[in-house]
């Protein structure tokens, strides 16, 4: 049973690895990296809050 | 003080951001999730160190280091609200070398926490299988990569699991504890017997200081929780309060965990052993909590690898969004919003460390990371509060009994140092030449591709100074 695990391991490993690389590519061809890089730090606090003493 | 508070907005035309979706109690379940396997495993070297006494008083003195760290870190990340955490605070308080060197301190004490995580998980089922030529290997492999396509999938699921699994490994400690009838000595528990005023310190008081290296274990990646401060709904409020109840929960474990496995086997094999608690669970001969423990070895790895891997990614994704890494590294996934970049990059690091390190090794150099780290924490609380004084701007948070936390915690870090270069002496200079090397490159290379001015993004007035 453990070997039958460790075989189970390897395998979806290897799929999900797989799937991040596929997702990866398919996100970077399909979208602009400006977009992609467009997160800005404080941007939300920035937005929601108002700071005030 | 008024706060107008507006639903959060993460995409504004055609930017895109991490996503604000996390409480208190992912917070919580982020910090006692990546410390928690400290209990199934690494605290007890210590009693190998100064004995089964000398791991007790490094647990009550570490817990006063890290609740010094979760006061101090509780009050600035109620203020500097970014993910980066440490790192964030350092740009704006000390300055971009500092925050560049913080940065490597997360990333290298995440990522070789989850190494480190990840062969205890192997380990533990190759140990518990017991067939001849099975590798841990494929075990390790599973682990780095379920979680990391977890973390690539979504920080509310992320944490979602974690709070669970975390909750099972920390339950399970407490049926151990009322398991074995601690209010009565000598039916289950036999502490009298197995710490005796003759074996209680057996190398004496430079024992309890040599122990300090692995007390660590104890409550080290609490500080974790500030790196999910830009996916909290509210951080003034859900991190100080998921900091400080992770904080409280930890402490109590300790206690439990110490108490219990200290009254059933010697100080000799308690220094030795790497699955204190499960081996607990043997001894009270019962086999529902042997395997009850087991499968909370195995949570609490796979919860503490969980948490490395998303702060990890934070820190990483945080340098690459200010430019000191290239920009490359700050996309953020337009479906998922997770920093997907960074996780991938971290990855095979992962992977590689896990399948040639071992794990002595892997653990020291997140503890030396780590320790660097909180040095650097109680020098900017001092920076903090004398920049900007209370009063001067918003806090979430106000910490008690400044600068006493500050002074012990950088006292304490001393001292951890100090045993550290006891038993690591050469990996303590390595990791210091190497961050004084990094700095070069930093400083006299990396820093001209930064905009200077956009780093520094809160909304604060002038320091006192300035």
């Amino acid at each position: 049973m453990w070997v039958a695990l460790s075989y189970a391991c390897w395998g979806i490993s290897i799929v999900l690895a797989l799937w991040m690389l596929y997702d990866w590519f398919k996100i970077d061809t399909t979208y602009s990296e400006e977009m992609l890089t467009s997160s800005r730090e404080g941007e939300l606090e920035a937005v929601s809050e108002k700071h005030r003493i | 003080m008024t706060i107008a508070a507006e639903p959060a907005v993460q995409v504004q035309g055609d930017r895109v951001s991490l996503l604000r979706v996390l409480g208190p109690a992912h917070v919580w379940a982020l910090g006692v999730g990546i410390v928690l396997v400290g209990e199934f495993t690494g605290w007890n070297f210590a009693a190998d160190k100064g004995g089964a006494l000398a791991a007790l008083i490094v647990c009550w003195i570490v817990g006063l280091l890290y609740t010094s760290v979760a006061m101090i870190d509780s009050e600035v990340t109620s203020t500097v609200a970014a993910a980066g955490g440490q790192y964030a605070q350092a740009k704006h308080i000390v300055g971009p070398l500092m925050a560049f060197n913080v940065a490597l301190f997360l990333v290298f004490a995440y990522t070789m926490l989850e190494v480190s995580d990840a062969i205890l998980l192997g380990d533990t089922i190759v140990a518990k299988a017991g067939v001849e030529g099975l590798n841990h290997n494929s075990f390790i492999a599973a682990t780095i990569v379920v979680l990391a396509w977890l973390n690539y999938r979504g920080v509310l699921m992320t944490l979602n699991v974690n709070f669970v699994i975390t909750a099972i490994a920390y339950v399970s400690i407490v049926i151990l504890f009322l398991s074995v009838s601690p209010w009565t000595q000598g039916a289950v528990l036999k502490l009298n017997e197995l710490v005796t005023p003759g074996n209680a310190l057996p190398y004496g008081w430079i024992g309890v200081i040599a122990a300090f290296q692995f007390g660590i274990w104890y409550y080290l990646g609490i500080e974790g929780t500030t790196q999910a401060a830009e996916e909290v709904r509210s951080p003034a409020r859900s991190l100080p309060y998921g900091t400080m109840a992770g904080m409280i929960t930890l402490l109590i474990a300790a206690a439990m965990t110490w108490y219990v496995c200290a009254s059933l086997m010697p100080w000799e094999y308690l220094g030795i052993t790497y699955y204190p608690l499960w081996d607990a669970g043997k001894l009270t001969g019962s086999a529902l909590l042997e395997n009850l423990l087991f499968i909370a070895t195995l949570l609490a790895a796979l919860a503490s690898a969980n948490g490395c891997i998303n702060d990890a990614a934070r820190a990483w994704f945080s340098l690459g969004r200010d430019r000191y890494l290239p920009t490359w590294f700050s996309a953020v996934h337009p479906k998922y919003r997770t920093p997907y970049r960074s996780i991938l990059f971290l990855l095979p690091i992962a992977l590689a460390f896990a399948f040639i390190a071992d794990l002595n090794q892997a653990i020291t150099f997140s503890i030396l990371s780590g320790v660097l780290q909180y040095t650097f924490m109680s020098i900017n609380i001092i920076m903090f509060r004398k920049k900007w004084p209370l009063g001067s701007i918003r806090r979430g948070y106000t910490h008690p009994f400044h600068p006493l936390p500050a002074i012990v915690l950088f006292c304490l870090c001393v001292v951890t140092f100090f045993a550290i270069f006891l038993g690591f002496g050469s990996q303590l200079i390595a990791m210091v030449a190497f961050y004084f090397l990094i700095s070069l490159w930093f400083h006299f290379y990396r820093y001209k591709f930064v905009r200077r001015g956009a780093q520094f993004t809160m909304p604060w007035p002038k320091p006192q100074g300035y």
